[in-house]
């Protein structure tokens, strides 16, 4: 399998824009912002060049954005967007309409700080804000992942019907340049297929009514079915990656498990840090200490029993946020207490750490010291606040 | 009811008695004989013809949001494009787009994505069925409100008149947009409004269409009299009929003696204020406005 890759090396941004290119899809309606901007730019220069047939809409907003991606997904086009940061939230009223509408519109994450102050640079509170929205997210540590897990991302919204977002790190990973690999087209093309929407606006024989009003005594019912789907989306996502392991060669999970096995102390961490972070373990494995790391991918539907499961030895754990939950803990942390909550008494330790805000730099040995330093689970902490 | 009549918008509807939007509707798709898809915006139109389980639409509709009218057609119009250049619709299979919106969902919180699709070019028609408020919610003011109307959020009072500001010029603004094709009509003139949608239908590209549409509850007057009040807004000057056709102004209804605004503000309970002492300044500026206005347009066609 491995004869039907090629190594290039790439931006995150760009390697997302290669896997739209050999996904080539019907429709993208787009709007800048940094630091997504790269992904929709190097997509329009393919399409400038004929080398994908899609149909651009420049709108106006990421409002109309997200509003012209739920026209042509219902209109039964496969569809696309890309955003970032006030982009996404600007789109937030939409993005449950494309969820409760059952729309499976991709949509790539440049994941970057909010306002105010106003930065342009990475974190995930852009990502986290929305992460009630009824879309699924896959974070990426890097380009690799970033062009992987679009094709799985695509494959799993439109299984169960759900939009999905593939999340990158702002910068880190949009703008560094990585050397990854590149599948066939034709192992692309035969992977994604041909897309065919359940529900088609456009099946005039059968003409249906999209967005009606619903009340009190059907609502619940609504939503209570979208959950089901949502829960669909976690057996599905393994089966597509288990697929897409056959073609690729890279077999991903729903979380990955990095020397946890015997592991008395871990770090939990989604996107690139989680990189930093493996150099970090290495280095202390090395010394002898028995750390390890959890790296999540799947963050929604999350995978409760799963990450339970490989957490459950784990004696000591830092949950790594690069959000802040104002007036609450952070989110991943919040999502890795409730795991250990359904399988543990209460001596477990779990140490919520925020890092990364706005961009702030982490190291290798940041990370080091974190895992030297004593975790007793009782406040938040910060890396590199000055 | 008429089967060919309701062949788009079935009668199992639940607009208020006296409300002109399902002939709105109907008069509009009625101008033409391709396929439709239509496009809502949350409003009097969504609310009432779309309650779960049922749905008075016999043809593709959408509602998605309140200020996406255009983006959604945009959309829409976009995966037509797509779909059609990889032979998933065939050529000859002639597919309309069409969007019906209140005031509220294109003078104000809609305004930019219609003004994003207008400019970007996209194949649809926009029709603003103009009930000169949020009546949905009861009965707000809007940027569609007329100067001097009592609404729940410029009410009349001791120290107030009403709405202090004139009323948005939306065809202006549309028109600057440069499109083909573009009219003001009134639901109490259908023969008007049929030959304008099919004008417009025929056209290819944006094109717009902005109708009167009486309410009955908020503008305050007797159901039965939508018709004569709608045809008063006209015999003012207040809602003249005109179109912008390729860069030309047509009038397409004048008199050599149109009626004072009183002879339409007094049907009305929105108005009733002004027929109190004090009023009178209110309806003398009203009627300068008027008379502007209908210079205005008259001086746009004779340019």
């Amino acid at each position: 399998m491995m004869n039907n890759s090629k190594k290039i090396a790439l931006t995150g941004g760009a390697a997302a824009a290669e896997a739209l290119k050999q996904i080539n899809p019907d429709v993208m309606p787009v709007y800048p912002i940094t630091p997504q901007t790269p992904i929709v730019e190097t997509f329009a220069k393919f399409v400038a060049d004929g080398e994908a047939a899609t149909e651009m809409i420049e709108v106006e907003s990421e409002h109309s954005a997200m509003s012209a991606a739920v026209g042509a997904s219902a209109a039964g086009a496969r569809t696309m967007t890309a955003s970032s940061s006030q982009g996404i939230l600007l789109m937030a009223e939409i993005l449950p309409i494309a969820f409760g509408t059952r729309l499976p519109i991709l949509m790539l994450v440049s994941a970057r700080a909010i306002s105010a102050p106003i930065n342009i640079h990475g974190d995930h509170q852009d990502v986290m804000f929305v992460r009630d929205s009824g879309w699924i997210q896959i974070f990426s540590e890097n380009a690799q992942e970033v062009y992987d897990n679009t094709f799985i991302a695509l494959r799993l919204a439109e299984k169960v019907r759900l939009p999905a977002m593939v999340i990158m790190d702002g910068f880190q990973t949009s703008h560094s340049v990585e050397n990854l690999e590149i599948l066939e087209n034709s192992v692309v093309k035969n992977f994604v297929g041909e897309y065919q929407s359940k529900n088609n606006l456009l099946d005039f024989e059968n003409p249906k009514s999209f967005g009606p009003v619903s009340l009190p005594n059907s609502y619940f019912e609504f939503k209570r079915a979208q959950i089901e789907a949502m829960k669909e989306a976690e057996t599905e996502y393994k089966n597509i990656c288990h697929e897409y392991g056959k073609i690729s060669g890279r077999n991903y999970d729903y979380f990955e498990s990095y020397k946890l096995d015997d592991a008395e102390k871990a770090i939990v961490v989604a996107g690139s840090t989680a990189g930093t972070a493996k150099m970090a373990v290495d280095e202390l494995r090395e010394q002898g200490e028995k750390v390890g790391l959890l790296k999540i991918k799947l963050f929604r539907p999350f995978p409760y029993d799963k990450i339970a499961e490989a957490l459950k030895n784990v004696k000591n754990i830092a949950v790594f946020d690069r959000t802040v939950s104002f007036g609450s803990k952070p989110p991943i942390y919040s999502e890795v207490v409730e795991c250990l909550y359904m399988i543990r008494d209460t001596k477990y330790i779990i140490q919520p750490y925020i890092y990364g805000l706005g961009g702030r730099e982490i190291f290798k040995e940041d990370i080091k010291k974190i895992f030297q330093e004593n975790w007793d689970g009782k406040e938040t902490k910060y890396i590199g606040l000055k | 009811m008429n089967k060919e009549l309701t062949k788009h918008l079935a009668p199992g509807h639940s607009t208020c008695a006296g409300c002109g939007i399902p002939a709105i509707v109907r008069t509009v798709l009625d101008a033409t004989d391709d396929l439709v898809v239509v496009v809502s915006v949350t409003g009097c139109l969504e609310v009432t013809s779309t309650l779960y389980p049922y749905s008075a639409w016999k043809v593709p509709f959408i509602h998605s949001a309140f200020e996406n009218g255009g983006a959604t057609a945009a959309g829409i119009d976009g995966a037509l494009k797509a779909l059609r250049k990889r032979n998933k619709i065939p050529a000859e299979k002639k597919i309309k787009v069409v969007v019906f919106a209140g005031d509220g969902g294109t003078y104000d919180i809609g305004l930019q994505s219609l003004s994003g699709a207008l400019e970007r070019g996209h194949d649809f028609l926009y029709v603003c069925y103009d009930n000169e408020a949020y009546m949905n919610t009861g009965g707000q003011r809007s940027g569609a409100t007329p100067f001097g109307a009592d609404t729940e959020t410029t009410p009349a009072g001791k120290k107030s008149f009403g709405k202090k500001e004139k009323r948005k010029d939306l065809m202006s603004i549309v028109i600057a947009h440069h499109i083909k094709y573009a009219a003001q009509a009134n639901v109490a003139y259908l023969p008007d409004l049929a030959k304008k949608a099919k004008k417009a239908l025929e056209l290819e590209g944006p094109r717009f269409l902005l109708v009167l549409q009486p309410c009955t509850n908020l503008w305050k007057y007797a159901t039965s009299e939508y018709v004569r009040i709608g045809k008063l807004a006209t015999e003012t000057n207040f809602w003249p009929l005109y179109e912008y056709e390729n860069g030309v102004y047509k009038i397409n209804w004048a008199t050599e003696k149109p009626k004072p605004i009183e002879e339409f503000l007094k049907t009305q309970g929105r108005f009733k204020h002004l027929f109190r002492p004090g009023g009178e300044k209110v309806i003398a500026e009203m009627q300068k406005e008027v008379d502007e206005d209908w210079k205005r347009l008259v001086n746009l066609v004779e340019v």
